[in-house]
């Protein structure tokens, strides 16, 4: 149970990420959602990587040459930086739709909407 | 929007102070937790710091944005060719040629608790600064057009 | 002739060369504008012959695998791993090399095409930058052999797209679009994210020959297989989730809506590539089969339907291009649908799959090229709305025979290449349910019909008043166009040599799981 904790954490963000993204109007509340979703994702690959009485790959620290694998860290460094891409460009669009529809209200913005 | 005399003072001392921790990061970023994304970030938010110490306009002054983008170019021009020179050599792309060579950053990695040997990794510790350089012309270019896209909403 | 070097890092190449090129670009428009055409000209230019060298290669050497960062680019399972592939490996089969091939021609097209109709514009300096990253990031996906570098090329290449697709502003409207078409992909990127840790966790591997190989159909590979599903027919943009494709296809400049249905085509091929290689005939095929076939059906329908009220040329396309990934989820899914069954699959599921991707080839050049004449209009008359064209057959000769074709092709009539692949799917579905092949034909009608209403409206009649002073649209955007209509010309009258030689080979290779896990792990 208590080496659960970290997918219960996993399903617990998951679940508010989606809600908020489904559930609030607002733009920038959407985006946090995403962010919110984005780091379930981050701790669920995390959390796969964990290995009970493995050895850090850090050359420095290491006690011995039998260090753990370090693929799931890599992969979520990647996907943060990848995270940090996107929110940057869609904080950038709320940022000209702000300038342009004057609100971030998604019940507001229909321009397209036929 | 200029803050007050001790924020922005106390914004010049820390300033260094990022810089060469972010520079710290990137440097040791093929022997410790870190590297180069981590190292750039974090001397992008001495850039964010500066910026909310001083008004727009002022930052305009400080920092050029043709610098920061020719300095993100640079970065990501530095590790593709990195990434380039090891086909030239008759290896793959991204091979680590100079890892183990004796020659820069070509020393044979210590294992066990050690201060840290820098000169050590090959192409890593180059790739990290590569993607240093990139990611702090990247986010502070980011930061900084953000900041010049709001500016605007309040004049209109 | 070539090099031994060149040959032999090809597939690193064909990424590295847009990459570096993109980088570079900002850097050479500090020059001048002329510098930095010439440039992206040049690179696009290096980045297909690279494209058609790999395609080359691939079709008569058979699967290219490349390792980065290794010794040698063919090793694939160093003797000191424990037989695991560790390292990043492109794997290149004839499925790969037929998207390469999709990609680079319409690629170096429409950078033809958009170096003439985007000049107009302010801020190129990322323009550029931009679109080549979005057409490295296309090629990384169609031939990585690394699920989770799938993964980052089809986020950079969301990205790449979404700024694209919010790049002329328009008051907000075109931000709108890509806004949207960057949450939805954001969001699958996330679910795709989720289900390669599903198979990371209990595989230990991210190779898809090294998990094809392992594979088991466990309930979580089940979870992971509707994760992957959802999140790349969301950004293909299959019917449930197909809301952003009329908003971002129309928005966008029409240079990067040709290129946008490439990139559809890149996630198209992730989809099927998990489905058949990585899952094969461990998945239930049955039942994954026809959950592609209906999703096709859908599109087909609600594509089509959808398109015929619309008033703006470049959404009534959209939809259509909706309505056509339909035909190829189609074709496909009832090649996955009887997998299992080699007679089934010898006697018409071979034949659907060919129809399927033979679609999707015709497809990227039809459809690129009526997004191109679309453009070209739009460039010419200053609006996208059908009422306000007309009589533009006159004054632009050039852009309405290069409509014709397209129009034809994508309503599937002889001699051009839709009917070409239409036919084989027709053909092939009757033999595994009449019902669905009459709904294709039905809706291959009504596309006629929508776009016979487009062409009268658009080039027929007297020219409306204000549309006196219309011309010819610039020669460079002309050759881009005349690329594509002589690909969709020569591929509708020699169907049969293309079936042959490019796509038969893909369909096997797609079948053929054990053929791709033996090329990377060395028949062990």
């Amino acid at each position: 149970m208590f080496w659960n904790l970290p997918y219960i954490a996993v399903v617990l963000l998951s679940v508010i990420g989606l809600a908020t993204i489904l559930l609030k109007r607002n733009l920038i509340k959407i985006f946090l959602g995403v962010s919110i979703l984005t780091s379930a994702v981050n701790l669920f690959i995390i959390a796969l990587g964990y290995r009970e009485g493995g050895i850090a790959p850090i050359y420095t620290y290491a006690v011995s040459e039998n260090m753990v694998m370090a693929t799931p860290q890599a992969l979520t460094l990647t996907s943060i930086v990848i995270g940090v891409a996107t929110s940057a460009l869609m904080l950038s669009f709320a940022v000209i739709i702000y300038k342009t529809y004057g609100t971030v209200n998604v019940d507001e913005i229909k321009e397209l909407k036929e | 929007m200029r803050m007050s005399k001790i924020v922005r003072f106390g914004a010049d001392v820390l300033f260094g102070a990022i810089v060469i921790f972010g520079l710290y990061v990137i440097m040791h970023g093929h022997l410790t937790p870190g590297g180069g994304f981590q190292g750039g970030a974090v001397v992008a938010t001495g850039a964010a710091l500066v910026i909310v110490a001083y008004s727009y306009e002022e930052v305009i002054g400080m920092i050029r944005k043709t610098v920061l983008m020719a300095q993100e170019s640079a970065g990501l021009v530095m590790f593709a060719g990195v990434a380039l020179i090891a086909i030239g050599l008759g290896t793959t792309f991204f091979f680590n040629f100079l890892a183990n060579s004796g020659s820069l950053f070509g020393m044979t990695v210590p294992f066990g608790p050690n201060p840290g040997e820098l000169n050590t990794g090959g192409v890593l510790p180059l790739m990290n600064i590569a993607v240093g350089i990139e990611v702090w012309g990247g986010l502070a270019i980011v930061i900084l057009y953000m900041l010049s896209g709001i500016g605007k909403t309040k004049e209109a | 002739m070539i090099p031994g070097y060149i040959t032999t890092n090809a597939p690193a190449l064909l990424i590295a060369v847009p990459l570096l090129g993109a980088f570079l670009s900002p850097l050479i428009g500090k020059i001048s504008r002329d510098a930095r055409a010439l440039w992206v000209l040049a690179v696009m230019t290096l980045t297909a012959l690279i494209g058609y060298l790999v395609a080359f290669l691939v079709y008569t050497e058979g699967t290219l695998l490349y390792v980065f960062g290794a010794t040698n680019a063919t090793l694939a399972v160093p003797p000191d791993s424990g037989g695991i592939p560790i390292r990043i490996i492109f794997t290149l089969d004839a499925m790969s090399a037929l998207m390469v091939t999709i990609a680079v021609t319409v690629g170096f097209a429409v950078i033809l095409y958009s170096l003439s109709s985007d000049s107009r514009r302010s801020g190129l300096e990322a323009y550029y930058t931009i679109f080549l990253l979005m057409i490295g990031a296309i090629l990384g996906m169609v031939s990585t052999g690394d699920l989770f570098n799938f993964f980052v090329f089809l986020e950079i290449s969301s990205l790449a797209s979404a700024g694209l697709v919010a790049y002329k502003v328009e008051k907000g409207r075109a931000v709108e679009a890509g806004l949207k078409y960057l949450l939805v992909s954001t969001i699958g990127g996330i679910f795709f994210l989720f289900a390669i840790g599903i198979l990371y966790g209990q595989y230990n591997a991210l190779n898809m020959a090294m998990l094809a190989d392992m594979i088991q159909w466990t309930p979580l590979d089940k979870l992971a297989l509707v994760l992957v599903v959802a999140a790349l027919a969301a950004k293909c943009g299959a019917v449930p989730m197909h809301f952003w494709t009329p908003d971002a296809y129309s928005m966008a400049p029409s240079a990067v809506t040709a290129m946008l249905v490439v990139a559809s085509q890149a996630s198209l091929y992730g989809l099927f590539r998990i489905c058949f290689t990585l899952y094969g005939i461990t998945l239930n095929y049955a039942t994954i089969g026809w959950v592609i076939i209906i999703l096709g059906i859908l599109s087909m329908i609600i594509g089509v339907t959808m398109a015929i009220p619309q008033k703006d040329i470049k959404r009534l396309m959209a939809y259509h291009a909706v309505s056509q990934t339909g035909y190829m989820l189609l074709g496909v899914g009832v090649g996955l649908a009887v997998l299992g069954d080699q007679a089934l699959l010898n006697s018409y599921g071979m034949t659907a799959m060919e129809g399927g991707i033979f679609h999707i080839f015709n497809h990227a050049m039809y459809k690129g090229l009526l997004f191109l004449t679309a453009g070209a209009i739009i460039y010419q008359v200053g609006t996208s709305d059908l009422n306000r064209m007309g009589g533009l057959g006159h004054r632009m000769k050039w852009t309405m025979i290069f409509f014709i074709i397209g129009a034809l092709a994508i309503a599937g009539i002889p001699p051009f290449n839709g009917f070409a692949s239409k036919f084989l799917i027709y053909e092939s579905v009757f033999a595994f349910s009449p019902l669905l092949s009459i709904i294709a034909m039905v809706v291959s009608i009504l596309t006629l019909a929508s776009f016979v209403k487009v062409f009268h409206s658009v080039f027929m009649g007297p020219p409306l008043p204000g549309n006196e002073q219309v011309r010819e649209a610039p020669r460079t955007m002309l050759i881009g166009m005349t690329i594509l209509a002589a690909i969709v010309i020569i591929s509708g009258v020699f169907p049969e040599f293309f079936v042959q030689n490019l796509i038969a080979p893909a369909a096997h290779a797609l079948t053929d799981q054990a053929g791709y896990i033996s090329a990377v792990l060395g028949g062990a």
